[in-house]
C-alpha cells in the first residue's frame, strides 16, 4: 500500500484517482478479511466520496485538503454518523450513530474517505481484540497469532494492505502495542492534544485518539489534522498550553535500565539493545535512567481505568439507546440488560471499579492510584530534565497466540510499558525495531519514545529520521 | 496480604454495578477479582498525604458558550427516537418506577 504522501502526489499528477484506490481498497477488504476479521462493517458508499474527490483533483481544487481521497479506517468506538457504531459490544449491537466525533468532522474535512469501521476489544478493554462480541481479529503476520488490541482491527487493517491509515483510540497502550505486534507506526498523542468528544467514553483521563501507519510522517499528517483545541471537550489543549520544543540534531535518550530486567523475552531485549546501539551509532546519547514509579504503574493503572470504566460504562442501561431486556421492573431491565450485552472482560473490570470506589476501599485504592499518578509524573519531569526520549520496548513480547494468555493478570503484563505514558498524559510513538522468530514465522517487535508533555512534534521529528528513512532504505 | 473476595462481596458490587451474574459468573470473578485486588495493592507502598488527590492529568477549564440554540428544531429528534428500546410517538417508555400497593 502507497503511503498516504505517495497517494496525494499520484492524485495531484493523476497517475490514479482516488475512487480507482477506493474501489481497490474495498475489494481488498473483501477478499482478505475473510481470514483477519480486521473489519466489522465496510461503507460500500464510500465510491460516491471518492468520485467528489476525483472532481476536486481535476479542477484542482485540493490544496486545503490534506487527506483529499486518502482511505481511513475507523476504530468501531468513534461515532460516525449514520453508521454502526457498537464499539464491539452486544449491548451496542444495532446502534447507528447520530452524530460525528469530533475527529470524524475533521478527517472528512480534510477529505479524508472513511471507508470501514475496524474491530476491538469490547469497549476496548483488552490487549488482543480476542474481547469483541463479534469474534477476534487475527493477526496478518500469522493469522494463528493476535493483532494485539484494544485497536487490533485498526492495526491488522493497516498490516494486511488494506487502508494506508486506521485511526485507533488508546486508554493504556491501545495503539501502540498493537502496532508493535503488527508491524506498524502508532501514535498516541499528549493528553487533551485530540479532541474526546464523539468517542466512547473508557477511561476519561486516559484516553486519546490516535493514528495507525505505515509511516512515521503519515502518523503526523493525520495526528496534525485530527489534533486542536475543541469547544465540546474542556480537556482539550492549545499548541502553547505546553512550552515547545526545538528539534536537534542530536538528542538524549533515557533508558530505564531497571524497568526492563523482568518479564521480556530475551530476544526482543537484544533487539532492543541493537536499537540503542543504532542510535548511539547515529551520534545520539544513551543515557541510563531510573523511574522506580513506573514499575508500579501496572497497579496505578488497574484502578484508576476500572473505576472510570464502572462510572462512564453506568450509561448503558437499555434504557435510552442500545439492547434493552425484559425484566419485572425497572432495575430489572437494568440488570437482565447489563447481565446479556455486557462481555467477561467488561463485566469483570465494572466490578473491579465499583470495589475500588466503595466506600470504605476509596482512600486506600482510588485515592492512592491517584497520588501514584502524581509522583509518576513528578518523576517523569525531573527524568526530562536530563533527557529528551524515554525509550523502551513497545511490550514485552512479540504477539501471542489466540486464546494463550486467559488469565487476566498475564494479559494486563503486556501493557507494563504502555500505561505509564497515559497515567501521565504524555505523547508516546511507537515504531517498528525488528524481528524475532516464533515457531519458524518472523514477527515484528515495536520501540516505544516517549516525550515529554506537548513534545509530539519532536517526536514525529525524530522518527520520521530513524524510522521513515530506514524504511526507504530496506 | 488482603481478604480474598467473598461470594457476598461479588454479589454486593453486582448489585452496586446493576449486572446480573449467574453463579458460574460469581464463582470465577471471585478468583479473578481476588488476585487482582491483590496485584493492585501495592499502591499503597507509595508514600505521600491521601488527602491529596487533585487531579494531575491534563489542564481542564471551564468552555463557556454563548446560551443560544445552535442546532435546527427537531434536527436530531427523529434519529435519536429511532434509537430507543421502546417509545411511544415522542415519549420513550420505561417500566413503572413507584410501586402502587
Amino acid at each position: 500500500m502507497d503511503t498516504v504522501t505517495e497517494l496525494r502526489n499520484k492524485y495531484q499528477s493523476g497517475e490514479v484517482t482516488p475512487s480507482a484506490v477506493v474501489t481497490s481498497v474495498l475489494k481488498t477488504i473483501k477478499e482478505k478479511d475473510v481470514d483477519i476479521n480486521a473489519f466489522l462493517d465496510v461503507y460500500d458508499d464510500a465510491i460516491t466520496e471518492a468520485k467528489i474527490a476525483d472532481e476536486l483533483y481535476q479542477k484542482g481544487e485540493a490544496a486545503d485538503k490534506p487527506l483529499l481521497g486518502i482511505p481511513v479506517a475507523l476504530k468501531n468506538n468513534i461515532l460516525i454518523k449514520g453508521k454502526k457504531v457498537t464499539g464491539a459490544s452486544k449491548i451496542l449491537e444495532n446502534y447507528t450513530a447520530v452524530y460525528d466525533a469530533t475527529i470524524v468532522k475533521k478527517l472528512k474535512a480534510a477529505g479524508a474517505i472513511i471507508v470501514g469501521a475496524t474491530n476491538l476489544d469490547e469497549f476496548a478493554m483488552g490487549g488482543s481484540t480476542e474481547n469483541s462480541a463479534f469474534g477476534p481479529t487475527k493477526n496478518p503476520l500469522d493469522t494463528k497469532r493476535v493483532p494485539g488490541g484494544s485497536s487490533g482491527g485498526s492495526a491488522a487493517a493497516v498490516a494486511m494492505g488494506a487502508v494506508p491509515v486506521a485511526i485507533g483510540t488508546d486508554t493504556g497502550g491501545s495503539i501502540r502495542q498493537p502496532a508493535s505486534y503488527c508491524g506498524v507506526v502508532g501514535f498516541k498523542p499528549t493528553y487533551g492534544a485530540v479532541s474526546r468528544y464523539g468517542l466512547m467514553a473508557m477511561g476519561s483521563s486516559l484516553d486519546q485518539a490516535g493514528p495507525l501507519t505505515n509511516t512515521v510522517a503519515d502518523a503526523e499528517l493525520v495526528h496534525n489534522v485530527m489534533a486542536g483545541l475543541d469547544n465540546l471537550d474542556g480537556t482539550t489543549i492549545t499548541d502553547d498550553t505546553y512550552p515547545s520544543l526545538p528539534t536537534k540534531d542530536k538528542y538524549t535518550f533515557g533508558v530505564p535500565r531497571n524497568f526492563l530486567a523482568e518479564g521480556v523475552d530475551s530476544d526482543v531485549l537484544e533487539t532492543f539493545e541493537q536499537h540503542l546501539a543504532d542510535l548511539k551509532a547515529a551520534g545520539h546519547e544513551i543515557k541510563e535512567i531510573d523511574l522506580p514509579l513506573f514499575a508500579k504503574g501496572l497497579a496505578a493503572y488497574y484502578i484508576v481505568m476500572p473505576a472510570e470504566v464502572s462510572s462512564n460504562l453506568a450509561r448503558y442501561d437499555g434504557i435510552r439507546y442500545g439492547l434493552s431486556e425484559e425484566g419485572d421492573d425497572l432495575l430489572g431491565v437494568y440488570e437482565n440488560t447489563r447481565a446479556e450485552g455486557f462481555g467477561k472482560e467488561v463485566k469483570r473490570r465494572i466490578l473491579l471499579g465499583t470495589h475500588v470506589l466503595s466506600s470504605g476501599y476509596y482512600d486506600a485504592y482510588y485515592g492512592k492510584a491517584e497520588l501514584a499518578r502524581k509522583k509518576m509524573r513528578e518523576e517523569l519531569a525531573t527524568v526530562f530534565k536530563e533527557v529528551d526520549f524515554i525509550v523502551t520496548p513497545t511490550a514485552p513480547t512479540p504477539a501471542f497466540k489466540i486464546g494463550e494468555n486467559e488469565d487476566p493478570l498475564s494479559m494486563y503484563a503486556q501493557d507494563i510499558f504502555t500505561v505509564p505514558v497515559n497515567l501521565t498524559g504524555v505523547p508516546a510513538l511507537s515504531f517498528p525495531m525488528g524481528n524475532v522468530e516464533r515457531e519458524e514465522k518472523s514477527l515484528p517487535v515495536g520501540v516505544q519514545y516517549i516525550g515529554p508533555h506537548g513534545g509530539d512534534a519532536r517526536l514525529f521529528e525524530i522518527g520520521k529520521i530513524i524510522y521513515d528513512v530506514r524504511k526507504k532504505l530496506d | 496480604m488482603l481478604a480474598p473476595m467473598k461470594r457476598e462481596d461479588i454479589e454486593h458490587l453486582a448489585s452496586l454495578a446493576r449486572i446480573k451474574l449467574s453463579e458460574a459468573e460469581k464463582g470465577s470473578l471471585e478468583k479473578e477479582l481476588s488476585s487482582i485486588v491483590d496485584y493492585v495493592s501495592v499502591v499503597s507502598d507509595i508514600a505521600g498525604n491521601e488527602a491529596d488527590t487533585t487531579p494531575v492529568v491534563g489542564v481542564r477549564h471551564n468552555v463557556f458558550r454563548a446560551d443560544e440554540i445552535t442546532n435546527e428544531p427537531d434536527q436530531y429528534t427523529e434519529d435519536i427516537i429511532a434509537e430507543m428500546p421502546s417509545s411511544d410517538g415522542r415519549w420513550l417508555k420505561v417500566k413503572k418506577i413507584l410501586k402502587t400497593e
